[in-house]
């Protein structure tokens, strides 16, 4: 603890200087102008095209029917996959973090193997899986479920993608915590229940609140996995993105760019609370 | 905390594991949802490459539309990695060792590639740097043509894998003491000398990890290169574009072929990944 006390009085020493000579504001100001103009103007872009054509076709273009069932499907995936995939991650860091056993290194690759598929691949396999000509597809047909090219596939897809977010972040911040606390709980008598709830959650909630905003923005923002799941039946498989993607192939611009527009005040929405958090932690703990 | 003691610590708290309740419960559930979710997802993908006829693999390998667009996704993307590792040092040192008014508005910002959904990050690029784009206009005065061409696809790739060498890099010199820095300066070097000996060889794990996180990310990118890159077939047309491809033809065994070979080189990026951590934090500990 006193190491990181120290550290972080270091850190905020040395940053407390600002650039003295040339070359350092020379640097500075590369990498401001890299940033802004690499990172900040197609934010920025999107905004501006999106409101180009007036206020009355921003508002007409994000509240049309097909639009509204768009965000109401991605509202729909996310609503499933990232409570799912919380639940998952506060599972499974419970018995990564807290236990020893064999081949627990495997395992975590097994949790992180989501973050090295494509999204194309991805989308791809629950086609193999769940298509017409995929291992189940014939059982499916006979009991008349479709998963692809309809809502469950695009589901199952977004859950694949966003799967190791909520884990990841809480393993490390767990096995980082140790189990003192929780040992202490045990031998006073609480019960398993007990102690999750009342000694290991408030020590977490942060990093559980860190990966489900980012498991939501990835599970809002997906498309590539979803894209060829989905099928892009028009009002009825179309996520925000992929509604994103047909306005913009018809050249209907403004339009495309004011649906957009939603999903980029969600990425500012989520940048926002991540460096919240971060700040709470720090001055938190 | 000292070595010792945390060695001692590990032990403690190993001899204690098992009091603690609720291993078979949170594994078994752990086991069963991760077989769900995704390894029965894969499986199908491994069973279905397994199926595939050796004539399918060099139909689909060999031919000229599938190799280039293989080669391209393997150009770009390292091309993008390059340019990352260059802006990504620069960015990370100057949001961890200067302090210049917006520099926290700044550092959050790099995460922003992570936040936006690729598709619009698509489209914005592509209107960015079209030839009347704000950008692009400006391009367009020197003569370069950046949308529906390799330039775009780099664009796009380099804008998708900044986070991940700046968000790498910036730990390690956090760690790396400012006063290494100052007493080689007192010494007489110049400041070329302390970033090619000093730092450079500190951060160079960093940045390898970095790049490669950057590189297997944007192999298989597919959201925000597919509106800027135009598609042409044999031109402009990405790897996990040829799948999308090969899907909608309904040659499914083409797009399994092409997958797995994608899978394959992130297996290996991922392990490279693995062993240069263990490098970084062994080089840490000596």
């Amino acid at each position: 603890m006193a190491g990181i006390v120290t550290k972080q009085a270091k850190a905020g020493a040395r940053r407390a200087r600002g650039p003295r000579t040339p070359a350092q504001i020379g640097l500075v100001l590369i990498a401001t102008v890299f940033l802004v103009v690499f990172l900040l103007l197609p934010l920025v872009v999107v905004f501006s095209e999106a409101l180009s054509k007036g206020l009355g076709l921003y508002f007409a273009a994000i509240t049309e029917p097909e639009a509204m069932n768009a965000i109401k499907l991605t509202l729909i995936a996310a609503g499933i996959a990232v409570p799912l995939n919380t639940l998952f991650g506060l599972g499974a860091s419970w018995a990564l973090a807290k236990f020893e056993f064999k081949g627990k290194s495997f395992l975590l690759s097994l949790i992180d193997l989501p973050f090295s598929v494509s999204p194309v691949v991805a989308g791809l396999i629950f086609v193999l899986l769940y298509g017409t000509q995929g291992f189940l597809g014939e059982w499916l047909a006979d009991n008349r479920i479709r998963v692809i090219f309809a809502v469950p596939g695009i589901v199952l897809a977004t859950m694949f993608i966003t799967f190791p977010f909520v884990a990841r972040e809480l393993i490390p911040l767990m096995q980082q915590q140790g189990n003192d606390e929780e040992l202490a709980a045990r031998s006073l008598g609480a019960s398993g229940w007990q102690i999750f709830r009342r000694v290991t959650l408030p020590n977490i909630k942060w990093g559980v609140l860190y990966g489900v905003i980012l498991c939501n923005a990835r599970a809002m923002g997906e498309f590539g996995a979803v894209s060829v799941v989905s099928g892009h039946i028009r009002g009825k498989t179309n996520t925000l993105p992929l509604h994103v993607e047909i306005l913009y192939n018809e050249y209907q611009f403004a339009a495309a760019f004011a649906c957009a527009s939603l999903l980029a005040l969600l990425a500012l929405i989520t940048l926002a609370l991540k460096s919240f958090i971060e700040w709470r932690g720090h001055s938190g703990s | 905390m000292h070595p010792t003691a945390y060695a001692v610590g590990l032990t403690m708290a190993r001899k204690h594991k098992s009091v603690l309740p609720g291993f078979g419960l949170s594994l078994g559930f752990t086991l069963f949802y991760l077989s769900l979710a995704v390894l029965l997802p894969m499986a199908a993908l491994a069973l279905k490459a397994a199926s595939v006829s050796l004539d399918d693999i060099g139909r689909t390998l060999g031919s000229e539309r599938v190799q280039a667009a293989l080669w391209l996704s393997l150009r770009t993307a390292f091309i993008a990695g390059v340019i990352n590792v260059v802006f990504g040092l620069l960015v990370a040192w100057v949001l961890e060792r200067y302090n210049f008014p917006g520099r926290r508005l700044l550092d959050a910002f790099v995460d922003l590639p992570f936040a936006l959904p690729t598709a619009v990050a698509g489209i914005a690029l592509t209107a960015l740097y079209s030839p009347n784009g704000w950008l692009g206009s400006i391009a367009g005065i020197a003569g370069i043509k950046v949308v529906y061409t390799e330039l775009g696809i780099i664009v796009a790739l380099t804008f998708i894998g900044l986070p991940f060498v700046v968000r790498t890099v910036q730990p390690v010199l956090q760690d790396l003491d400012a006063e290494i820095e100052e007493a080689a300066a007192s010494l007489g070097a110049t400041p070329y000398q302390t970033f090619r000996y000093i730092i450079l060889p500190h951060v160079t794990p960093a940045l390898i990890t970095g790049f490669t996180l950057a590189f297997a990310r944007a192999l298989g990118e597919y959201g925000s290169v597919v509106f800027i890159s135009g598609n042409l077939p044999g031109k402009t047309e990405i790897a996990p574009l040829a799948i999308m491809t090969k899907l909608e033809q309904y040659d499914y065994n083409g797009a399994v072929v092409i997958a797995a070979l994608l899978l394959v080189v992130s297996l290996i990026i991922l392990f490279i990944i693995n062993g240069l951590q263990a490098w970084g934090r062994k080089r840490k500990l000596a």
